[in-house]
């Protein structure tokens, strides 16, 4: 329970969030903090478990190789596009955020 | 006793010492002693010769061989040789000299029989002596005692045996005595076998347990870990910031313990929170929750992001005389509905963002303003939004700051907002006290910082005054530039006080190769040509057009040129020379907007307010526009402005129903002229306006040549060296 009047940002962030959970062809989206704990989830818990811990292991990874080349880059986002869907994923520094987005049908 | 017994002894009698004599064998008797006596009968003895002892009778036994008297008579010769019977005859050697196997000539025949290796060694030779000293003199020490014992014995010689036994103790207690003696210098112990017992004794052995206890085991944790180049860059980069605050904290140690503490309590407050709170918190997951979005928008809109980048108009090429504009995004929101777009502008640095402002040009229907700065890369949101009291009429972002953006309000006032600050108050605000105008402000500009590098912008409303703004240490200081004087009538009343009206500016624009001219235009159809010096007076007037001019612009490359549109349906080209204009163009409708391609000096574009958006390119068609196509959804809306974007060739256009549409331009639209193989290439503000020169000088009206041509051929060579002025 926090007390403390929301700041802007938070405003913003919660508005961002809801709109990107609202926007055109978005399954599921996830929020984790990097020790695991969730933020916030779309999905049933189960699914939610499962694809967090495998795509924290490919997100270390790629990072992991992205800052070997070049210690001072870093991983901004990737995406894997797959037949059915398409996961979009953001690795921070304290969190990882996942979006799943049906491909466009051309 | 008889010989013939005596020859006749059996074989199998032994031979007993002493007494009896030694009896030879029967094979070793003479044969022919035997033979005549016996018979080739085997069981004949009848001839047995008459023995008087039967021991001595001779037994034949079963398995004898039986031969006859002739053979017995036989003589077998036997010769006795050196020759080894079991040696072999026919040992070979190979001879590596001859190639071939050869027998030996030589065959040892030596047999040995039976070999015995003795250990006695002679006691002189060097091995003997050698043992004899190892021993310790221990012979040599016996043959003391021999030579003491023959001396007690040659003693005791003459003595009777009586006297030997106790001789013979006291030699052997002689002998023991000597022998303690004689133990310390030998090195080998003598155990004596009568008496000698050896003892060992233990030492009593205490009895082992073995005791145990177990503690309690500390609660362990498996701990892994990667380490890798950047991991260890990371470490180093956190303890270089550290130093670097340490540092800063020593520095400013006594000024700003206060603020510190106070600033401490703070954050202590706001640390307390669900993992959502502390989510929206931490900057760098809204940057990627950005990120996301962006990415999620980039998606749905794929087909039109592709277009943006690599769409062009294949048609373009079968039709030199015309052009198209592919929509592109639609920029709306939920809050601009009901208001219109009253201006569009491009950021100066990120080319990706504009921002739009809205409000209502309707006189009576004044209601709020909200000025949305979108992104292209984000069509469905705008990043910023700020709303206002009052409609956003015009607005402007800084050439350089890009993040302070001017803006002129219906009421009259101006306000400099900050994008990069999280308020979404703005920063400064004119006042009724500060100067603010009482009349919708049209336009606003930013120009150069003045001498004292302090940020001004000009704003031009309808109240006739065009204003220079100052930021002087965040304050707003105005100071009226010009006044928009009306002409004169000639005739005046005599007893009527002369009263100044001022006309009402709708627009206006700063030369961009000399800062100090502008032009503005009014709602009366002039405009006027003004200098930043001069207050009072105008440097010239242009009858222009019949109604309100509803936008100027100076050409981007040439600085005699300038365009105008008005809601007299026409857009006209000027030079600033001269009174009449040089273009005039029809529309068919109320031109809400005009604006010069930053590309090209001869391409132009207009909204009009039935909709359509019309683009001219000189250069190709000095009369006819190459598009004129109708972009907006619904029928009768108004486009009220348009912007081309400096970088990508894209168009803004604004409505009066709140949409934002991007247009992309087709090649047509962007030509560039042909240069003639061996000419150089002539790019940059200087071909441009060569080419706009061309131009005119073709469409300036022959009678007047002989007028024009003097001044024309003067603006021909001065043209470049004004552009490099």
């Amino acid at each position: 329970m926090s007390t403390t009047v929301p700041s802007t940002q938070q405003i913003e962030v919660e508005e961002t969030i809801k709109r990107i959970q609202t926007h055109k062809g978005v399954h599921g989206f996830v929020i984790v903090s990097n020790d695991g704990s969730f933020v916030r989830s779309t999905i049933d818990n189960s699914t939610t478990m499962s694809l967090t811990g495998l795509i924290r292991t490919l997100s270390d990874k790629a990072k992991s190789c992205v800052r070997d080349l070049d210690p001072q880059n870093d991983l901004t986002f990737f995406r894997i596009r797959t037949k059915k869907q398409e996961i979009l994923v953001a690795p921070d520094k304290d969190y990882l955020t996942i979006v799943l987005q049906a491909n466009e049908q051309h | 006793m008889p010989t013939r017994g005596g020859l006749e002894k059996k074989p199998t009698q032994a031979v007993v010492n002493g007494s009896v004599p030694a009896q030879r064998r029967t094979s070793q008797l003479p044969r022919n002693s035997i033979m005549g006596n016996f018979r080739d009968d085997e069981q004949d003895f009848g001839n047995m010769p008459e023995l008087s002892d039967e021991a001595l009778r001779p037994i034949r036994p079963d398995d004898q061989l039986k031969l006859t008297e002739a053979e017995l008579n036989e003589e077998h010769t036997r010769i006795l040789t050196t020759r080894n019977p079991q040696a072999a005859e026919n040992i070979v050697r190979y001879s590596y000299k001859d190639r071939m196997y050869k027998p030996i000539p030589h065959i040892d025949q030596l047999a040995i029989h039976f070999q015995l290796d003795g250990n006695l060694i002679l006691r002189d030779s060097d091995e003997g002596r050698r043992q004899i000293a190892r021993d310790g003199g221990e012979y040599s020490i016996d043959d003391d005692e021999e030579e003491e014992e023959d001396i007690q014995t040659t003693v005791t010689a003459t003595e009777i045996d009586e006297d030997a036994a106790a001789k013979e103790g006291d030699e052997d207690e002689e002998e023991k005595s000597q022998k303690p003696s004689a133990t310390v210098s030998r090195t080998k112990k003598l155990t004596n076998q009568f008496n000698f017992s050896e003892r060992a004794s233990q030492t009593y052995n205490n009895p082992c347990r073995d005791r145990e206890t177990f503690v309690e085991q500390t609660p362990r944790a498996t701990f892994s870990d990667n380490v890798s180049q950047w991991a260890i860059f990371d470490a180093y980069n956190e303890d270089y910031d550290l130093q670097q605050k340490a540092k800063e904290k020593e520095q400013k140690k006594t000024l700003t313990k206060k603020d510190e503490e106070k600033k401490k309590k703070f954050v202590a407050v706001d640390l307390s929170g669900d993992d959502m709170a502390k989510y929206a918190r931490s900057k760098a997951a809204s940057v990627s929750l950005k990120i996301i979005e962006r990415m999620i928008n980039q998606n749905t809109f794929d087909e039109i992001a592709q277009d943006f980048k690599y769409w062009e108009d294949a048609a373009d090429e079968y039709r030199e005389q015309e052009g198209s504009l592919l929509p592109l995004w639609n920029f709306q929101y939920d809050l601009t509905k009901k208001l219109s777009c009253t201006h569009l502008t491009w950021n100066s640095q990120y080319s990706d963002m504009f921002a739009v402002a809205f409000g209502s040009y309707d006189f009576l229907k004044q209601a709020h303003g909200i000025i949305l700065i979108f992104s292209l890369k984000n069509p469905s949101f705008p990043e910023y939004i700020y709303q206002t009291e009052s409609g956003v009429m015009c607005l402007d972002f800084h050439h350089t700051h890009s993040n302070l953006l001017c803006c002129g309000f219906y009421d009259g006032s101006v306000a400099v907002y900050n994008v990069a600050d999280d308020t979404k108050r703005p920063k400064y605000q004119s006042s009724a006290r500060n100067g603010k105008h009482t009349d919708p402000v049209w336009q606003v500009r930013w120009q150069k910082d003045d001498l004292d590098a302090n940020f001004n912008f000009y704003s031009v409303s309808s109240d006739g005054r065009v204003v220079c703004w100052t930021i002087v240490k965040s304050d707003l200081m105005y100071h009226d530039i010009v006044q928009l004087k009306l002409e004169q009538p000639v005739e005046e009343p005599e007893e009527a006080v002369p009263l100044t009206t001022l006309g009402c500016g709708t627009c206006f624009d700063f030369n961009k190769q000399q800062d100090y001219l502008f032009i503005v235009g009014t709602e009366e159809g002039k405009i006027h040509k003004c200098s930043k010096s001069y207050n009072n007076q105008f440097l010239d007037t242009f009858d222009a057009h019949h109604m309100a001019v509803y936008a100027v612009r100076w050409n981007c490359f040439h600085p005699k040129i300038f365009i105008s549109c008005s809601a007299d349906w026409t857009v006209k080209i000027w030079d600033i020379n001269y009174k009449i204009p040089l273009f005039v163009y029809d529309l068919g409708s109320a031109v809400g907007d005009v604006a010069w391609a930053p590309y090209s000096s001869t391409v132009f574009a207009a909204c009009t307010a039935d909709g359509k958006i019309f683009v001219f390119d000189l250069n190709v068609n000095k009369y006819e526009a190459l598009t004129e196509q109708i972009v907006v959804q619904k029928k009768r809306t108004k486009l009220t402005h348009i912007a081309f974007n400096q970088k990508h060739p894209v168009l803004l256009a604004g409505d009066d129903r709140g949409n934002v549409t991007s247009l992309k331009l087709s090649p047509n639209l962007r030509k560039k002229p042909k240069v003639k193989k061996g000419q150089d290439i002539n790019e940059g503000p200087e071909a441009e306006s060569v080419k706009l020169d061309k131009i005119l000088a073709l469409i300036r009206d022959p009678d007047d040549a002989k007028s024009k041509a003097v001044p024309s051929q003067q603006q021909i060579g001065t043209t470049p060296l004004s552009a490099t002025s």
